[in-house]
C-alpha cells in the first residue's frame, strides 16, 4: 500500500491530497489482490491436478499448452464462461445470485491484510490477524445462503454441515494464533513477521514446543476451514453430490471454485506469516526476493494440503465435531497456557 | 443403534416443540439416486432422515431391468449364455460360469477337465477384478480417491489378460455349455502366473497400508452397519457379506462345483478385528483376503492344468433338456449366484429364475439402515458391493 501510494504521489505530483491517494491506492491494491486470487486459482488447479495425477500413477492434464497441460486452467475457464447460467425455478433467486459473491468477498477481504513482502500489504492494519479471522468467517453466510437458496435438499445438507464445521473450527484456529500474539504483543501482520528475524531459528514454529503444537493445530484446522479432505464434509461428492454448490453452473460455480483455491492459498499464507517467518529468509545473509520466499513457503503448505487430500479418507460429520470440540480446542487452550508459562519462566513475554 | 424413540420427529413423523408452539419438525424425505454418486449404479434409495440420522431407508430398484429372464424363455439353452454377461457386468466370467454350470449339471453333461481348469482360472481372476472395484469404490465412498485409481490400474492388467484370451474386455461370452470357446493363447499361462505373483506380493499390502489400516478409514467403517448372523441368514445374504458376519460359508467349499474340490484354499471371514463382527470393515477385509485366496487357486489351477480338448465333442447339436427342474448355485464375486431352470423337454427352458446375490444382499439395507448416519448409509451400501445389472437383470 505504501509503495503504491508513493507511485501515485510521483505521478500526481506533490499537490495531490492524501485522501485521493488513499482511494487510488486502495482501488489498485484491491485490483491486484483480485488478480492474485485469480492467479492462485489458475496455478493451484493445475498444480492440484498434476499432484493428484502423479499420486495416482497417471499424468493429469497433458494436452493444452504444450508443456504438461499448463494452459488447462485457462481452457477450463473459457469453457466455464460459455456455460449456460441455470437458476433452479424454485430457487430464491436473489440469494442464489448473491451467495457466490459473498463467499468470494470473504476471501478477497482477508487477502488485504496478508504481508507478501516488506511494505507490500494492501491494508497494514493494527488488528490484522484479528481482521483476517473475522472476515474469513463471512464465507459461512455465503455457504448458508447458497445451500438454502438452491432449494435442494443435498445443498441444504452441505450448507448446514459447512456452517457447523467452519464456525466450530474458527475457534481452535484463533486460539492457535494467540501464543504468537503473546510473543509479539501485536496483531499487526507486519509486526508478527518482523518478530521472526534470524532465519529458521527465528520462526515462531521453532521458538518453543507449544508454538510447534499451535502450528500443527492451525494447519489441521485450516484444512477444515477450507473444506478439504479429510474434512470436506460440506461438499462430499459421494454423499451430498456436490454439497452447497450442487445447483450452481457456469460462472457462479466458478466463483465458488475460485474462492476455494484462493482460500487454500490464503490459509497457507496466514500460516507462513504467523508461524514460518513470512517473507524472512530461512537462511540469514542469503539475498532472495522476500516475495518469492513468502510464496514458496506458502506453496509448500499448499502442497502438503494436496498431499493429504489425495491420501486420506474423510471423517464422518460427528467425528469431525468430536475432533474439533474435544481434541483441537482443549489442545489449543493447552497451547495458550503452556506457551504463556514457558514465556513467563524464560522471560520472553512481550511488553 | 435403536432409533424409534430417539427423537420427537421419529416418534410420529412430526411434532411441535413445547417451547416454540407453531414451529414443527418433520422428517426430511430425500432421494438418494437413481442419479447419485454413492449408489453404485441406478439404485434409488428413498431415505427419511432426521437431520443427519437415517430414520428409514427403502431401496427402489428396476431402473436397469432388461427382461433377461423372459428372454431366456425364447432362447435355446446355449444361446442365452451371452445374456448372463450383462448381469454382473463387473464379473461376467462368474456369471457365464454359473449359467453353463447350471445347464451342464442339469444334463449331467461331461466337460473336459482342461476346460474346467481354465474356467476356474478365469472365474478367480474375475473375482479379483470385481473385488478390486469393490475396494476402490468403497474407498471412494469414504472420500479416499487414490486407492480407486490403484485398483483400476491392477484391474487393467486382468482385463488385458482376458482380452488376449477372448477379445473382450467387459462382456466376454467366453464360457459355453460344454467348455470354453478358445484355448489359452501363447505365454498366457506364464503371464497369469507372473501377474498373480506380482499382485500377491506387492499390491495387497499396498491397499492395506493405504486404506485398510488407515485410522480414519477404520473410524468410518468399524462398528458401522453391523449385520448380525441372524439378519444375514434371514435376508439370504451370501458371499463376502455373509462371511463378513463371521460365517464360513462358500459354495466353492460347501457345495463344490466344477473342479473346486481339487484346490486348497481358505475361506476368510469377519472376526470383528477392529470392531464388531459383521461391520463394514469386516466385509471390506473379507474381500481383500479373498483376493489372496483367489491368487492361490489360480496358481494351483495353472500348475495342474491338464492337456486335452477344451470343448466337448457332443456339444455341436442343439441341446434338448428333459422335463424337470434343477437349481444350481455357484459362488460369484458377490455371493451365491444360482440358476433355477424349469425345463419342459424342449430346446428352450420353460422358466429360468436367477437368484442374484446382490439382490438379497441389498435387501438387508432396510433393516440395518435405520439409525445410521447419512455418511454411514453410504458406507454400508458401499460395503454390500451391489451391482444393479445383477439386481434388476
Amino acid at each position: 500500500m505504501v509503495i503504491v501510494t508513493d507511485v501515485y504521489q510521483k505521478i500526481l505530483g506533490a499537490g495531490a491530497s492524501p485522501q485521493v491517494l488513499l482511494v487510488l491506492g486502495g482501488l489498485t491494491m484491491a485490483l491486484v489482490m483480485a488478480l492474485v486470487m485469480a492467479a492462485c486459482a489458475i496455478v493451484f488447479t493445475w498444480m492440484e491436478r498434476k499432484v493428484a495425477g502423479f499420486m495416482q500413477s497417471r499424468y493429469g492434464p497433458m494436452r493444452v499448452g504444450h508443456w504438461h497441460g499448463v494452459a488447462q486452467p485457462v481452457a477450463d475457464m473459457l469453457k466455464i464462461l460459455q456455460k449456460e447460467d441455470i437458476i433452479p425455478a424454485e430457487a430464491d433467486k436473489f440469494f442464489f445470485r448473491v451467495a457466490p459473491l459473498i463467499i468470494f468477498l470473504g476471501s478477497l477481504l482477508a487477502w488485504a491484510a496478508i504481508p507478501f513482502a516488506p511494505g507490500f500489504v494492501a491494508a497494514d492494519l493494527d488488528l490484522g490477524l484479528f481482521y483476517i479471522f473475522a472476515v474469513s468467517g463471512l464465507a459461512v453466510i455465503g455457504i448458508l445462503m447458497a445451500g438454502w437458496a438452491s432449494n435442494n435438499k443435498w445443498a441444504l445438507y452441505g450448507a448446514a454441515r459447512g456452517a457447523a464445521q467452519i464456525v466450530s473450527y474458527e475457534i481452535p484456529i484463533a486460539l492457535a494464533a494467540i501464543p504468537v500474539v503473546m510473543y509479539t504483543g501485536s496483531l499487526n501482520m507486519n509486526d508478527i513477521v518482523h518478530a521472526q528475524q534470524g532465519g529458521v531459528a527465528g520462526w515462531f514454529l521453532l521458538r518453543n514446543p507449544f508454538l510447534f503444537l499451535a502450528f500443527l493445530i492451525y494447519f489441521i484446522c485450516s484444512i477444515a476451514e477450507v473444506n478439504r479432505t479429510p474434512f470436506d464434509l460440506p461438499e462430499t461428492e459421494s454423499e451430498l453430490v456436490a454439497g452447497y454448490h450442487t445447483e450452481y453452473t457456469g460462472m457462479r460455480f466458478a466463483f465458488f471454485f475460485l474462492a476455494e483455491y484462493a482460500n487454500l492459498f490464503l490459509v497457507s499464507c496466514i500460516a507462513t506469516a504467523v508461524f514460518l517467518g513470512g517473507w524472512q529468509n530461512p537462511v540469514p545473509g542469503v539475498n532472495v526476493a522476500p516475495g518469492l520466499v513468502f510464496v514458496v513457503k506458502a506453496t509448500v503448505l499448499v502442497f502438503l494440503q494436496m498431499w493429504m487430500r489425495w491420501t486420506l479418507p474423510r471423517l464422518r460429520v460427528d467425528q469431525l465435531m468430536y475432533v474439533c470440540w474435544k481434541v483441537m480446542i482443549p489442545l489449543s487452550l493447552v497451547c495458550v497456557v503452556g506457551a504463556g508459562i514457558w514465556m513467563m519462566v524464560l522471560g520472553q513475554l512481550a511488553h | 443403534m435403536a432409533t424409534d424413540d430417539r427423537t420427537p420427529a421419529a416418534a410420529g413423523g412430526w411434532s411441535e416443540t413445547e417451547d416454540l408452539p407453531g414451529l414443527r419438525s418433520e422428517l426430511l424425505e430425500i432421494n438418494m439416486g437413481p442419479q447419485h454418486p454413492a449408489t453404485h449404479g441406478v439404485l434409488r434409495l428413498l431415505v427419511k432422515t432426521d437431520g443427519e440420522i437415517v430414520y428409514e431407508v427403502k431401496p427402489y430398484i428396476g431402473y436397469l431391468h432388461r427382461c433377461a429372464e423372459k428372454i431366456a424363455e425364447g432362447c435355446d439353452y446355449k444361446q442365452w449364455t451371452v445374456y448372463t454377461d450383462r448381469f454382473d457386468y463387473l464379473a461376467p466370467m462368474n456369471c457365464n460360469f454359473a449359467y453353463v454350470t447350471a445347464v451342464e449339471r442339469f444334463l449331467d453333461f461331461p466337460v473336459p477337465e482342461r476346460a474346467q481348469y481354465i474356467r476356474v482360472v478365469c472365474a478367480e481372476l474375475q473375482r479379483i477384478a470385481s473385488h478390486l472395484i469393490a475396494l476402490g469404490t468403497f474407498g471412494l465412498d469414504m472420500g479416499a480417491w487414490t486407492p480407486l485409481l490403484y485398483c483400476f490400474r491392477e484391474r487393467e492388467e486382468i482385463l488385458n489378460l482376458f482380452e488376449r484370451l477372448c477379445g473382450g474386455r467387459m462382456l466376454y461370452n467366453y464360457m459355453c455349455v460344454g467348455g470354453v470357446r478358445f484355448d489359452l493363447p501363447e505365454k498366457w499361462r506364464e503371464d497369469v502366473l507372473e501377474f498373480v505373483r506380482w499382485f500377491e506380493k506387492n499390491k495387497i499390502d499396498d491397499y492395506n497400508t493405504l486404506l485398510s489400516y488407515n485410522k480414519i478409514f477404520i473410524e468410518r467403517t468399524a462398528d458401522v452397519g453391523v449385520i448380525s448372523v441372524e439378519d444375514a441368514h434371514a435376508y439370504g445374504c451370501t458371499g463376502p457379506v455373509l462371511r463378513g458376519s463371521g460365517i464360513q460359508w462358500d459354495c466353492r467349499r460347501n457345495d463344490p462345483y466344477a473342479v473346486y474340490s481339487h484346490f486348497e484354499f481358505d475361506i476368510p471371514y469377519g472376526t470383528g478385528e477392529v470392531g464388531t463382527p459383521g461391520d463394514c470393515w469386516d466385509r471390506y477385509m473379507v474381500r481383500v483376503r479373498e483376493m489372496a485366496e483367489s491368487c492361490k487357486i489360480i496358481r494351483q489351477a495353472l500348475r495342474g492344468l491338464p492337456e486335452g480338448p477344451i470343448l466337448a465333442d457332443e456339444i455341436k447339436r442343439v441341446l434338448r433338456v428333459p422335463a424337470g427342474s434343477c437349481y444350481t448355485r455357484t459362488e460369484s464375486a458377490k455371493g451365491e449366484l444360482g440358476h433355477f431352470i424349469i425345463a419342459d423337454g424342449g430346446t428352450k427352458p420353460f422358466r429360468n429364475k436367477v437368484r442374484s446375490p446382490s439382490y438379497c444382499n441389498l435387501s438387508v439395507i432396510e433393516k440395518i439402515g435405520r439409525g445410521l448416519m447419512v455418511s454411514d448409509l453410504v458406507a454400508t451400501v458401499g460395503s454390500l458391493d451391489i451391482v444393479l445389472g445383477e439386481i434388476d437383470r
